[in-house]
């Protein structure tokens, strides 16, 4: 933490001469404030209607409480097979991502390090970086293209070598595996980012120290990178595991078909299906609630179970 | 002894070659479906039907660019999504630096309740609905500031600015605050100038968001004449109003309307891909500056 450098205020009562001297900080605060005011703390009041039956004439407080003390519509959504498959979908999907897309950054800023051309290892890491800039659209695009089934790049060379033609995108099973591999493609280069800069932060002695004693290339990976980025996979881990429930829009949604539905649907593509297509309001707001409030309980969780093991959380 | 030590080197020769050839590998994974699909945009009819185009174009022709780039629908769109992200890279830096400057200040009482005001935010989101039925209440459906103002201000995206800050040394603010500055002055001659880095980084950040980005207009926008690129090409590849769109351009063999679409892929994605690699070493620095703990 930065020392701010004038003496701190010890009068507790604000007076004049701070006000005179602060005043100009409260005014560059007061956007930000309305900023988060309106756009982040406003729309929580209309968390209510998921306890309300919503109606489009009148004002939330007017609204009639739903059934069953106000928790109608959580056991609706828990009745619903969309909606505990799109659950099920989202827990799944995010597992796998975390299975195979976690360690494959780690992975990857490992082999980075071992590079000693730099030009060479910049150019790898630009190449790398690409895919993390590009819209899940654009994404889908270049999937539609190379895995075509008729005359898509990856099909054609299949077919040449006397394979049989792979449904990327409109078989659900593979369709789950086609999203992990893209998520993956897309975002491994751009996660080795904060690897590389932990690994750039060990001391070379230990290298140097290692190198005395004999030890290869893959036992220092072993026992010194590793052991020396692990507080940084560790927090990475929490942030991903508080994530489970999480489930961001653009890339389902975009890579989404009806052949793959029934593994493709994940609660935030069900939630706007439902919600703003269906209108069907109060059942929607429930289900994000339900998923907001899970998903803070997972990172409370995951950084309680970091801090037992006895590393740093995230706060 | 000394033959020991040749082999040891000998070895660690070949491991060094072994890894150049994984990222080799690694690096063409990457690149390979924008190769793919550069060689079917500029690929002729027939060898697209034919199933002959792999990385290479064949029947080189630009047709493809050349509707695109004299379809109104796109340029429009494209100028759109254009203004519309500098418009909201501006406002957001604006709004980020608001927030970040005047919280590095220890002294500034409220400041402790302000972070948490913030914090909240990273922790719980009211959810799709609720925000959809407050842009309705704030008359912002359907109008290009519901694209603009709900995103402007990321809260990741202040901590790495406040983290920058943070390491501008005090002794240069301290000196200004006793040559008498005031604080929008250590602000502008200060902050500003030696926030370069940052300033470019988190640009890019909100630049790349707001380009990228489709799914606010997917649920807040019905008006056509406001629709980012990316929706519009969302909207193409899944052949929405594809009678609509086959009339207009006057194609329909699928032939052309594969390379078609990866000309409008290549087309919204490019302003992107020429400026990104050109600010790597900040976005680097910027990406670790986000991860550091506060």
């Amino acid at each position: 933490m930065a020392k701010d450098s004038t003496k701190p205020i010890t009068k507790k009562k604000i007076n004049a001469s701070y006000l005179k001297r602060y005043w100009q900080l409260y005014l560059l605060l007061l956007l930000p404030l309305v900023y988060f005011l309106v756009f982040r703390y406003a729309p929580m009041w209309y968390v209510l209607i998921a306890f309300k039956k919503y109606s489009i004439v009148q004002g939330i407080l007017d609204m009639p409480w739903a059934k069953n003390h106000g928790f109608e519509y959580f056991i609706k959504a828990f009745s619903n097979k969309d909606f505990t498959n799109s659950l099920r979908n989202t827990v799944v999907l995010n597992l796998l991502d975390l299975v195979i897309g976690f360690p494959i950054p780690i992975i990857f800023a490992l082999i980075l390090n071992e590079l000693r051309i730099k030009p060479f290892k910049k150019a790898v890491q630009t190449i790398a970086y690409m895919p993390h800039f590009l819209s899940w659209v654009i994404i889908y695009g270049l999937a539609l293209q190379l895995f075509a089934p008729t005359n898509g790049l990856i099909n054609m060379v299949i077919t040449n070598l006397g394979g049989e033609k792979i449904h990327f995108l409109d078989d659900a099973v593979t369709w789950v595996k086609t999203y992990i591999g893209l998520g993956v493609w897309q975002s491994f280069g751009w996660n080795s980012i904060v690897y590389l800069a932990a690994i750039a932060g060990i001391s070379p002695e230990l290298y140097e120290a290692a190198s005395v004693d004999g030890a290869g290339r893959f036992r220092k990976m072993w026992h010194i990178t590793l052991p020396g980025i692990k507080p940084t996979i560790v927090v990475l881990l929490i942030m991903a595991l508080g994530n489970i429930i999480g489930s961001g829009f653009d890339r389902p949604f975009a890579l989404q078909n009806n052949l793959a539905m029934k593994y493709a649907e994940v609660i935030s593509t069900f939630v706007y299906k439902n919600g703003i297509k269906g209108l069907q309001f109060s059942l929607t707001t429930a289900v994000g609630l339900f998923q907001s409030v899970v998903g803070v309980f997972f990172l409370l969780m995951s950084n309680w179970l970091a801090r037992k093991l006895g590393e740093r959380g995230i706060w | 002894m000394e033959e020991n030590r040749m082999i040891h080197s000998f070895k660690s020769k070949v491991g060094d070659w072994f890894f150049v050839l994984l990222c080799l590998v690694i690096s063409i994974i990457c690149l390979l479906p924008m190769v793919n699909l550069l060689a079917r945009s500029l690929s002729g009819v027939d060898y697209l039907v034919k199933h002959e185009v792999y990385l290479w174009p064949k029947g080189w022709n630009v047709d493809a660019y050349a509707t695109v780039l004299t379809d109104m629908k796109y340029i429009r769109s494209f100028i759109f999504t254009a203004v519309l992200t500098l418009v909201c890279t501006l406002f957001s830096l604006l709004m980020t630096t608001l927030c970040a400057y005047p919280l590095i200040f220890e002294n500034l009482r409220g400041r402790s309740l302000f972070n948490v005001i913030i914090t909240i935010t990273m922790f719980f989101n009211a959810g799709t609905i609720p925000n959809y039925l407050l842009m309705q209440k704030l008359n912002l459906l359907d109008s290009p500031l519901v694209l603009i103002l709900p995103g402007c201000l990321s809260v990741y995206n202040m901590i790495i600015m406040r983290s920058f800050f943070y390491g501008i040394p005090d002794s240069l603010r301290e000196s200004a605050e006793i040559d008498g500055a005031s604080f929008f002055r250590i602000l502008f001659s200060i902050y500003i100038p030696l926030s370069k880095p940052v300033l470019a980084t988190l640009a890019l950040f909100y630049a790349v968001g707001r380009w990228n980005g489709y799914s606010d207009a997917l649920m807040y926008i019905k008006n056509k004449n406001y629709y980012p690129l990316q929706l519009l090409l969302y909207n193409i590849l899944n052949n929405i109003n594809s009678v609509e769109v086959a009339t207009q351009e006057g194609f329909s063999s699928p032939g052309l309307s594969e390379s078609l679409k990866a000309a409008i892929v290549m087309f919204s994605t490019v302003p992107i891909l020429c400026i990104y690699p050109f600010l790597q070493k900040y976005f680097i620095h910027g990406v670790t500056l986000g991860a550091v703990k506060e």
